[in-house]
């Protein structure tokens, strides 16, 4: 008898655990799509910012995180497909091969803001490429590289070995077999790892604070040598500057609503793409 | 054939000197974080710089203490553990053991998408929510306190600790549960007897990387952790970790003066502490795979 309540207590508290965890998580999504849905229309999401960003709307900050987004997964997708490519397909078993894996997962590691140092001692300051979207894009990109990694590795690794072998029987060097055989099987999943990078990288502010976001720039960017205005950066330069806080926070409920729809659809997305294409291998 | 012979060797020479792309990042990032911060120890030595009392990086003579900022982030960190492990553990625990099929296909790949949430939401969400409550509930000056930070970072940590004590938790082998059982043993028992001493050094992985996270985390305590740079008495009270003041700070400090570089040498502290973390989380759950039998 004690046995069974002290047991049937025990898996209530963990019941409870679980229950807090999607209540804390829950309740963040649900304070802001309560409160920033007054603010979204279609204006908020095609119009330029005016009158000390009190008024119009975000999207040339919209437009800024897609930029600064898609450079940084540009510049990451091929170095770490390459580098999943060698470690899957090339590396001999040896300690090489244990220091680039200790490497990626350390890498992995560093807080995001030692990245945003990184950027601006290196592509800011060091390249004089200035506070710029082809500077928060490369600081991305080094961020997103282990994810990009470790996702094209896992697609990789799925691809059966009999079908490299069959290729390679058939007469077909190494490099034909990745490029006809194993990279072609192994697309849908790489595609999905690079969805899921996608949605992190939208989200990130601490690399971009000194790499590449302005509080205000007029209208979009022009170059890739221009400041932008990115959507996370937004969101915490509405909460600590300019000079009216109640007309911008009315405005920081949009765009954290916005931000969190972005990244929420595209990491969903990314997730059911992944879960069906683990099913489908059985 | 000579020609094709070359281009399979030229192929596998670019794959290998490009997959050497994360270490030359790791290295450029410490060696960057080197050259900016070490010349702040001529103004300074490393002991006051560590153990320095005083942050006043902007007066005159300028003070480069920084005992306050890591107090404050050990605080916030170890706040946000005692947050996160029993929603993280726990949760880990309720999937793997109670839950059902259908409950575990549904509620993992939300666990997963509620990772994917962006830190400076979290912030957004402790300054508009959080941080007028617990002024109210604890009468205090201001809601922006260690506390808040704790809190919404344990919170933030809490999915990454379940997706990774979960994978721990599947390692376990059934075989243990069933001979657990085949004595004697009700559920519960085998679960504190038998599965958690058995996936404990995954779980503890799993906690390491979650205090790794919590401590390099940015825009959240930039944004709830209120900011002053003294010694923290209380979980109440405003606090500045080493992350937020070298966000806050970056963009005021004139380059290559002495706080700019302070401020690179902050970050190479840290640094230091995420690689320790890491390095040991790798150690831990290496271990736990020999010990359970799998491949390390």
């Amino acid at each position: 008898m004690k046995k069974k309540f002290s047991q049937n207590l025990g898996f209530f508290a963990l019941f409870l655990c679980m229950v807090a965890t999607l209540l804390a998580l829950g309740s963040i999504i649900y304070f802001i799509a309560l409160r920033g849905f007054g603010v979204l229309s279609w204006n908020f999401l095609t119009q330029v910012p005016y009158s000390a960003m009190t008024k119009g709307g975000i999207a040339p900050v919209i437009v800024g995180t897609l930029y600064i987004t898609l450079g940084a997964i540009l510049f990451a997708l091929p170095l770490g497909l390459a580098c999943a490519i060698y470690l899957c397909e090339y590396s001999p078993k040896s300690i090489v091969v244990n220091i680039i894996r200790i490497s990626i997962n350390n890498l992995a590691g560093v807080p995001s803001v030692v990245f945003g140092l990184f950027g601006l001692a290196v592509f800011v300051k060091f390249f004089g490429f200035g506070v710029s979207i082809i500077s928060g894009s490369l600081t991305l990109g080094i961020l997103a590289l282990p994810m990009i990694i470790s996702s094209a590795q896992e697609a990789l690794l799925a691809v059966p070995q009999s079908i490299r072998e069959a290729s390679l029987s058939l007469g077909a060097t190494k490099w034909e077999t990745i490029k006809n055989i194993v990279l072609p099987t192994a697309l849908p999943g790489i595609l999905t790892g690079v969805i899921l990078s996608i949605g992190r990288v939208a989200g990130e502010t601490a690399p971009i604070l000194f790499t590449a976001a302005a509080f205000y720039t007029r209208g979009y960017p022009k170059s890739i040598f221009s400041e932008v205005m990115a959507l996370p950066y937004h969101i915490y330069a509405l909460m600590t500057e300019g000079a009216h806080p109640d007309k911008q926070r009315a405005i920081a409920y949009g765009c954290s609503l916005v931000l969190l729809l972005l990244v929420l659809f595209i990491s969903g997305f990314a997730i059911v793409l992944r879960q069906r294409q683990r099913s489908s291998y059985g | 054939m000579n020609i094709l012979c070359f281009k399979e060797k030229l192929y596998k020479w670019i794959f290998t000197v490009l997959a050497f792309a994360s270490l030359f990042f790791l290295v450029g990032i410490v060696l960057v974080l080197v050259k900016e911060g070490l010349p702040i120890f001529q103004k300074v030595s490393f002991f006051k710089f560590i153990f320095g009392r005083s942050w006043y990086p902007t007066y005159n003579p300028a003070e480069f203490g920084i005992l306050p900022l890591i107090l404050a982030s050990v605080w916030v960190t170890f706040g946000a553990v005692i947050v996160c492990l029993p929603l993280g553990v726990g949760s880990a625990l309720y999937l793997n053991e109670l839950a059902g099929p259908v409950q575990k296909a549904v509620l993992k790949p939300i666990i997963e998408l509620l990772a994917s949430i962006p830190s400076v939401v979290f912030g957004f969400f402790g300054m508009v929510v959080l941080t007028p409550f617990l002024q109210k509930i604890f009468h205090l000056p201001t809601g922006l306190t260690a506390l808040n930070a704790s809190i919404i970072l344990g919170v933030m940590a809490t999915p990454t600790v379940c997706s990774i004590a979960e994978d721990a938790l599947n390692y376990v082998p059934n075989a243990f549960r069933e001979a657990s059982f085949a004595v004697g043993a009700t559920r519960w028992q085998t679960l504190t007897q038998v599965v958690i001493p058995a996936a404990g050094s995954g779980i503890s992985t799993a906690i390491i990387l979650g205090m790794s996270r919590a401590i390099g985390e940015t825009m959240t305590v930039l944004m709830v952790a209120g900011g002053a740079a003294v010694i923290p008495h209380t979980f109440l009270e405003p606090v500045r970790p080493m992350t937020a003041a070298i966000a806050a700070e970056m963009g005021e400090a004139p380059m290559g003066g002495s706080h700019y570089h302070a401020l690179f040498a902050i970050a190479l502290i840290l640094f230091g502490a995420t690689f320790i973390f890491n390095i040991l989380a790798e150690i831990i759950s290496r271990r736990f795979r020999i010990k359970l039998g799998l491949s390390g």
